[in-house]
């Protein structure tokens, strides 16, 4: 058994929104009681379309931001009851990122070489020439040569550009790595050598990631395991394999048949969504699911589902805990 | 290692030679900047150019005009005051006390203001409240009328002169800082940054700060042509440089009396404010070009 480095458990995030002076605060709820484990050398994929709190969790997991309620422990650690800024510092040490846009997530007035020793300089207290030597060993392990360590990144391409974003993230050595939809700003030419990329560096290194996309067929491609979510919730979770091929949820279901496909016999029925993502600042009463949802009943709309085991996977669903799909 | 750095400093070269070629598409930009190199070598070489020592009295030629007016002579070319004090020596010595002036406010005023702005931008809350509501207050009041009450209290001078307007100035540094601030605090850079363990210090200086240096370059060289203007303006109401000091407000203020008899006195310090004012502004102008991306062509 490897070892668990992430252990989530009924995450809450709710932002507080001031809509003027004298009206009252509203509460977000971007996230709510999402639960997972990570373990050693695996990926979960987070995955739902925009606005439905994959973000928040990355912030949450980074440490940037502290849930409001619910227990997550890194390496088993747990981050609640940590005082030491010692600890947080190690802590932020295992998590590291990477962001989607890799045109915004380096500093245009940094050198590369800058930017891959800034982690380095913060928490380490390695020598300069220690310090470059690190950076030009991680930029040839992702493919990039020594005399672009002296280059600004609006001298590379997306796709170079997202090799130096995750160069940053490795070079503190994590255990876990967030990538928050790594690919989806890149060419598709592109996209498949940074997976390829990221496939070898967790083999190579043994690294977990937690993978948030909204491209299922990269997901496919690359997770263990699978964290459907809408609307800050969770809906289905499961192994891969299992939620790809025999997908409980509605909303999985759906998401699913709108993957384009290549196997023309294998032809799906597809499922199409009408209407638009509720606001998360006021959610649907019941499932938050059920204006979108053609199973969706009275009941629905009355009582919030909670996940419940369907084989090896587990699903909230009201529909699928009565029997009716 | 000498390989890598000759890239770097070629890098350097090609943003220069990028930056050159954005700022010479404006002819004006670069005939103010040709003007302004000649103000700051006249300033530099005032000891060498002036014919005479600026405080030189040569009572036996007072009020003279121009060389080029009837009864004017050569050696006095642009003529004399009262006193029989070389116009032109004047001017020449003045262009340091401006130019000086000038730094001394926009440094001032820029350091402070960058500081506030992003104390204030980066922390929010009630620091970011009571930074902004100072500055309007600050703003609330007139520049020069704001100046001239500090001046009356620090005492006139060309030093508290330029405190008074380097105050003044300050809120305008802290606005723009502050609003660029707000708008690379959410890029992902800076969140990365965070990811990695920066300090609140480093974020500002190191992550935002270089990010946000293009509007205040411009404002801060926009402020030095207004800086020269506000110095004359006290200069001339008496509450900048004192009277001896050829400073080029307080040469107009003491020769005002001349203005129907001896008007070149007069005319010709108030040029110099202008053509140097002119001069800047067009450079800052040039420089709003070059530096925003927005305009980039090509």
């Amino acid at each position: 058994m490897s070892k668990q480095l992430i252990k989530a458990r009924d995450l809450h995030k709710h932002y507080t929104i001031n809509d003027g002076f004298l009206k009252s605060s509203k509460k977000l709820k971007a996230l709510s009681g999402v639960g997972f484990d990570l373990y050693e050398g695996k990926t979960l994929a987070v995955v739902g379309e925009s606005g439905c709190g994959k973000s928040t969790l990355a912030r949450l997991l980074t440490t940037i931001e502290e849930p409001t309620s619910g227990q997550l422990s890194i390496d088993g650690i747990d981050m609640g009851s940590v005082q030491s800024k010692a600890i947080t510092k190690q802590l932020r040490q295992t998590v590291q990122m990477v962001f989607q846009d890799p045109f915004g997530s380096l500093n245009p007035r940094q050198k590369v070489g800058d930017i891959l020793q800034e982690p380095l300089i913060i928490n380490t207290s390695l020598s300069a020439s220690e310090r470059k030597q690190k950076a030009l060993d991680m930029m040839s392990l992702v493919g990039l040569r020594d005399e672009h360590f002296q280059r600004y990144p609006h001298m590379f391409s997306g796709g170079q550009r997202q090799r130096i974003a995750i160069a940053r993230a490795l070079i503190l050595k994590p255990k876990v790595v967030v990538l928050d939809e790594p690919v989806s700003a890149l060419d598709v030419s592109i996209q498949a050598q940074v997976i390829n990329l990221l496939v070898e560096l967790q083999k190579e290194l043994g690294l977990a990631y937690v993978f948030i996309s909204h491209d299922l067929s990269i997901v496919r491609h690359i997770a263990d395991e699978v964290l459907v979510m809408y609307l800050g919730k969770p809906v289905e979770q499961g192994p891969s394999e299992v939620i790809f091929n025999d997908p409980k949820h509605p909303y999985t279901q759906a998401l699913l048949s709108a993957t384009p496909s290549t196997n023309i016999k294998n032809k799906r029925q597809r499922i199409k969504l009408t209407g638009e993502l509720p606001s998360p600042i006021d959610p649907p009463n019941g499932c938050a699911f059920n204006p979108r949802c053609q199973h969706a009943n009275k009941s629905c709309k009355i009582s919030e589902p909670v996940m419940d085991t369907f084989g090896k996977s587990r699903a909230a669903c009201l529909a699928l805990d009565e029997g009716r799909i | 290692m000498s390989a890598t750095s000759s890239v770097s400093t070629s890098i350097r070269a090609q943003q220069w030679k990028e930056f050159w070629f954005y700022f010479s598409v404006s002819k004006t930009a670069v005939a103010g900047l040709v003007f302004l190199i000649l103000v700051v070598l006249m300033a530099l070489f005032a000891d060498v150019i002036s014919p005479h020592g600026p405080a030189e009295q040569y009572r036996e030629f007072a009020k003279l005009p121009p060389a080029w007016i009837e009864g004017g002579q050569l050696q006095f070319f642009l003529g004399t005051d009262y006193a029989g004090r070389d116009m032109l020596s004047r001017i020449i010595h003045g262009s340091r006390l401006s130019l000086l002036a000038g730094c001394v406010v926009v440094v001032l005023s820029m350091s402070i203001g960058v500081l506030l702005g992003l104390i204030a931008g980066y922390r929010g809350g009630w620091v970011e409240t009571l930074i902004m509501r100072v500055m309007d207050t600050i703003m609330a009041v007139p520049g020069l009328l704001l100046a001239l009450v500090l001046v009356a209290i620090l005492g006139p001078g060309l030093l508290n002169a330029m405190v008074a307007i380097a105050i003044t100035y300050t809120p305008s540094f802290v606005r723009l800082t502050r609003a660029s601030t707000l708008t690379e605090l959410n890029r992902d850079y800076v969140t990365a940054s965070k990811v990695a363990g920066a300090g609140p210090a480093r974020l500002m200086f190191i992550s935002i700060l270089p990010n946000c240096m293009a509007p205040i370059i411009v404002q801060g060289t926009l402020s030095f042509s207004t800086a020269i203007l506000d110095t004359a303006a006290l200069g001339f109401l008496g509450m900048g440089a004192q009277a001896p000091i050829p400073e080029w407000g307080t040469l107009i203020a003491e020769n005002r009396d001349l203005i129907m008899s001896a008007p070149w006195t007069v005319t010709f310090p108030g040029i110099a404010i202008l053509f140097a004012v002119l001069a800047i502004n067009l450079v800052g102008d040039g420089l709003r070009d070059a530096l925003d991306p927005k305009l980039k062509r090509s």
